[in-house]
């Protein structure tokens, strides 16, 4: 396994691009030719899964600061611009790449009998997709991030467009228009930063730091407790809207529910599993370590947000007939979790914060894998149509108990410790300075379990009394073989989730250090005196 | 006059030669109906003036020195990185007008003889550094395009909009006139580098205000930018479409050169009281554009109200009056170019009437029809989104980058929405390919039109993944404008 530790393989290149160069060598097939052509693709994305996974064996969990992004690659890319092509990982990325391949596999092998036409053009755009997802999460240039993060767009607009269900029109470019809104605006804080490095704006007034023109992340996180506080106030507003708009947090979620509906069932997957966490990640991995300042002004609005999408996304769960609807909404509550426990600012908070983002990507993908595959043999995906499917696909509804108890935080599954350790993190955050918060969003833990369960309750249990649902088999072998992965995650995070928060454990460290700059100082010390210590040293620098 | 002067203005001399010959070709040694002969020879003069204007451009020494005639003409790297732009736009256009100059059974000599005609009046628009010689220019450029916009003599829509056309261009040149002639009163001068010179050390007043405003005006009126763009609609519908391929592209890049040119030469340092105007200006453009090309149904009018919202992004560049933001309207100026160019030919192959793919509905499942060229278009459209890895992106990173630089951050987050906004009528386009069924009508793929199409696909995602090139050459030719506006300057950034 040479390969990984060899600084001249650019192991994280390979990773990213296989599925590109798959779509491009897909181009070349007959389009009748569907068998091949599913077979092909799915092929290509199980051994992009294969290879990345031992980049998690050979990730040091141990290296910190610069060096805790690792498998780097750099090379110039626009040299007048300073634009590198920088790759790198640390643990939470790592963790993401890891749910993306596999969630890639799937993907594909989920739509083998989902998809009936243009099966060409279908599978060429998941595997770009792929690449644009893998990219977003590698990229340490925030030019090629944005390359990246724009190039995901456009396949997922098609997917929606033309493999969707009756509204799919409407929903593809609701989609598409909301997050492009969204990233442009992101754009903009890019360059506000990257003239901040540089020579600074002068018509306003800003002084710059004079530094080599540059893109680089790690830079950034060098020089961002430097910008001035009304400057990190705009930029961050702009990445708010770019970031946000992808979680998404209330009020700026309404094209989830429509897209995700829509959306074919590997569209949905890939849509719930990683797109959202494009918006989670954005704020961990720039956000709130490049804007410490803005990211405290700030807290309190967006934590308010996030506690109205937990209950208000929770509630109007509740009253969905659609199941797709159903667990679309679920994600804004869920999200909304994500979000709280990331603005509590502390390693408690965050760490169960990025777990809770792979454990949403794989129980909220099991789901939206699970009603698809009721949805083909049914062409429905309204609650009142079934009834007492129990009896008749036992294996059916293991499988979605198992998902959607992994979903509503029970004990032993994911969900739980993902929650739990959010909890305890808004319940102890000094920023926060209340348990209520903590209070409020446990409330949406109870309301998932109760829209969960009755949805459980009114699909499976109960007489099987439309004749429908009769003589619908049970799940298949490969429908199995996409189910079983996720359902042994949710059982291993469950049951040890150590190696997990292992990996992440320093990143969150260095993006706590980032944002609050004397937590780690303050630390030993005894709580009173401690405080005001800590806070002169904050505003010293 | 010094004879070695001429040396800088051998490539219009052999435009201009070469039209007269067109023009004469027909009644001397050619018959008037041979089309092929006469698009080989327009062509082959397009291939002499480009090998020239690389040779004489190599050729002059004081290149980026001093400019010849007088100071009236100047071969600097900013005129030679145009004059290559125009060239090569010129050729696609020809390209373009194949099909129609074949079934439309006009004269095609008369056609190229007026293209080039056009082109010689842009190329001494980018080489003007003097107020009078980048009107003349204009003006040649734009009297041969009034007639060109009415090369549809029989059809009512095209000779209407050859009227429109040339009853609202005439006015604004009057009023650019009557702006030059302000600027002279104030100044004592009409070359650029005086007017600076001069403008270092006069104070604001109203005389000059009057001479900048009726400039801009005149030269808003040009590149079809908001208030000054009702005619832009009207002109590119009725247009035979190859025609408004030329207006939309060659033409709009070439009035985005002389307004780059005058502004950062010779008025810079009344920056801070015109760029608010621009900037307003450049805003409505975007957001009056964008917003009507929306409800368009008609693709010509729709790439005309695109075209206008164009306008208002490279307005950015201006507002900007920096080096980057100069370099940001070459760039785009380019991106734009090779973008618009490759929609012109894909709308060409849905030829089926007397004028081309004109419904968006001609569109509909075209990725069955002509897969590689839906896939073509969608690169396109993509491009002048501003969608990366296309090389719209790099054009509107640039002109972005020049707002915020030069402070300008309302600009900029218009910029960037309406940039979103005008996504959901490209879009409209796409679905129209790739998510209706399609009609049973016939596409022509001709040769040229693969030809143009490939050549802009491949500038289109060449720029986008590897700018660097482009980039050199466009900080090359703002340097040496950056320079001289410095000459004379105290406060020119």
């Amino acid at each position: 396994m040479g390969i990984y530790d060899n600084p001249s393989v650019p192991i994280l290149s390979i990773v990213t691009f296989i599925p590109l160069a798959g779509a491009i060598i897909l181009m070349f097939f007959d389009r009748e030719n569907t068998g091949t052509i599913k077979r092909f693709a799915t092929g290509v994305a199980l051994v992009d899964f294969l290879i990345s996974i031992p980049l998690w064996i050979h990730y040091d969990p141990n290296a910190t600061g610069a060096e805790m992004f690792q498998f780097r690659e750099t090379v110039d890319w626009i040299p007048a611009l300073g634009v590198k092509y920088d790759f790198g990982i640390d643990g939470i990325a790592l963790l993401l790449i890891l749910l993306t391949t596999l969630i890639g596999w799937i993907a594909c092998y989920c739509s083998f009998s989902a998809i009936e036409h243009r099966q060409k053009e279908y599978y060429i755009l998941i595997l770009i997709l792929q690449t644009g997802m893998i990219g977003t999460f590698c990229a340490l240039d925030f030019f090629l991030f944005y390359v990246f993060w724009e190039v995901m767009l456009v396949p997922m607009y098609f997917l929606i467009g033309i493999w969707g269900s009756t509204r799919r029109l409407y929903a593809a470019i609701k989609f598409f228009l909301y997050t492009l809104a969204g990233s442009v605006l992101m754009l903009l804080s890019i360059l506000a930063l990257y003239f901040f490095n540089d020579g600074g704006i002068p018509f306003l007034n800003i002084q710059g730091l004079g530094n080599e023109p540059t893109f680089s992340v790690l830079q950034y996180h060098e020089i961002g407790h430097l910008i001035p506080p009304t400057l990190q106030f705009w930029i961050f507003l702009g990445f708010f809207f770019g970031f946000a708009i992808k979680v998404p947090m209330f009020p700026f979620h309404t094209w989830l529910p429509d897209a995700h509906t829509e959306a074919p069932t590997a569209g949905s997957v890939i849509l719930a599993a990683i797109l959202l966490k494009m918006g989670t990640y954005g704020f961990v991995r720039f956000a709130l370590p490049i804007l410490p300042d803005a990211t405290k002004e700030l807290l309190l609005p967006i934590v308010i947000l996030s506690l109205i999408g937990i209950v208000y996304g929770a509630l109007v769960t509740l009253v969905q007939k659609d199941m797709k609807r159903l667990i679309a909404y679920s994600s804004v509550s869920h999200l909304g979790f994500v979000m709280l426990g990331m603005f509590a600012l502390n390693p408690m908070g965050i760490r169960g914060s990025v777990l809770q983002m792979i454990n949403h990507g794989i129980s909220t993908g099991a789901l939206f894998l699970l009603v698809g595959i009721i949805y083909e043999r049914r062409h429905s995906r309204m609650i009142a149509e079934y009834g007492g499917l129990a009896k008749q696909m036992p294996m059916y509804a293991t499988m979605f108990l198992i998902a959607a108890l992994s979903s509503m935080g029970l004990p032993a599954l994911n969900g739980f410790i993902g929650e739990f350790t959010i909890l305890v993190g808004a319940a102890n955050s000094v920023h926060f300075g209340t348990m209520w918060y903590a209070g409020i969003a446990a409330l949406g833990i109870v309301l998932g379990a109760a829209y969960l369960l009755w949805l459980y309750q009114r699909v499976f249990w109960g007489p099987l009394d439309n004749p429908a649902n009769q003589k619908l088999p049970d799940l298949n072998g490969r429908e199995i073989a996409t189910l079983v992965p996720l359902v042994v995650l949710m059982v291993w995070i469950g049951i040890a989730p150590k190696v997990f928060f292992d990996t992440i454990e320093k990143p969150v460290d260095y993006i706590v250090q980032k944002v609050d700059r004397s937590y780690f100082d303050k630390q030993p010390m005894t709580y009173p005196e401690s405080s005001p210590a800590g806070k002169h040293v904050a505003e010293s620098r | 006059m010094n004879w070695s002067d001429v040396v800088f203005i051998v490539p219009e001399i052999v435009v201009a030669a070469g039209a007269s010959i067109l023009l004469l070709a027909p009644v001397t040694v050619a018959g008037p109906a041979s089309h092929s002969a006469a698009k080989r020879s327009m062509l082959a003069l397009l291939a002499v003036t480009f090998a020239s204007v690389l040779v004489c451009s190599h050729l002059v020494e004081r290149i980026d020195q001093t400019p010849a005639f007088a100071a009236t003409f100047a071969l600097d790297s900013f005129s030679v990185f145009f004059k290559l732009l125009f060239i090569a736009a010129v050729a696609m256009v020809v390209l373009l007008s194949d099909d129609f100059l074949r079934e439309a059974r006009y004269s095609p000599w008369e056609y190229h003889s007026l293209l080039a005609f056009a082109l010689c009046g842009m190329m001494f628009m980018a080489s003007g550094v003097h107020l009078i010689s980048i009107y003349v220019g204009l003006e040649l450029m734009s009297l041969s395009s009034y007639i060109l916009a009415g090369y549809y003599k029989n059809e009512a829509k095209s000779t209407e909009a050859a009227m429109k056309y040339f009853v609202l261009g005439a006015v604004s040149s009057a009023i650019l006139l009557y702006g030059i002639s302000v600027i002279y009163g104030v100044c004592g001068s009409l070359n650029l580098a005086d007017i600076s010179t001069a403008l270092s050390t006069v104070l604001t007043n109203d005389a000059l205000v009057l001479g900048i405003l009726l400039l801009a005006a005149g030269l808003c009126f040009k590149i079809a930018a908001v208030p000054f763009h009702v005619w832009t609609p009207d002109v590119y519908e009725g247009s035979p479409t190859p025609i408004t391929a030329f207006l939309s592209t060659a033409s709009k890049a070439a009035a985005f050169a002389i307004f780059a040119r005058i502004f950062y030469t010779g008025l810079h340092h009344f920056h801070l009281d015109w760029s608010n105007v621009i900037a307003v200006v450049a805003a409505l453009s975007m957001i009056v554009g964008n917003v009507a090309a929306v409800t368009q149904n008609n693709v010509k009018r729709m790439l005309a109200y695109s075209s206008i919202g164009h306008a208002g992004y490279g307005l950015l560049g201006i507002v900007a009056m920096s080096t980057t933001g100069i370099g940001a309207v070459l760039i785009y100026t380019l991106v734009y170019v090779f973008a618009n160019l490759g929609i012109w030919a894909t709308v060409l192959m849905l030829r089926r009437h007397e004028y081309a793919g004109e419904q968006v509905d001609d569109f509909a499942g075209l990725h069955l029809r002509a897969p590689f060229w839906a896939f073509a278009m969608v690169i396109f459209l993509l491009s002048l989104g501003g969608i990366p890895p296309t090389a719209g992106f790099i054009g509107k990173y640039y002109l972005f980058a020049a707002a915020v630089q030069a402070g300008f951050g309302w600009l900029a987050v218009i910029a960037v929405l309406t940039s979103a906004l005008s996504m959901f009528y490209y879009l409209r386009l796409v679905v129209a390919m790739y998510l209706r069924e399609g009609k049973e009508a016939e596409v022509a793929i001709t040769p040229p039109l693969k030809l143009v199409g490939a050549v802009c696909l491949v500038a289109t995602l060449l720029l986008g993944v590897l700018p660097t090139p482009l980039i050199h050459q466009v900080e090359q030719a703002v340097r040496w404008t950056a320079a001289r506006a410095a000459v004379t300057s105290h406060g020119g950034r």
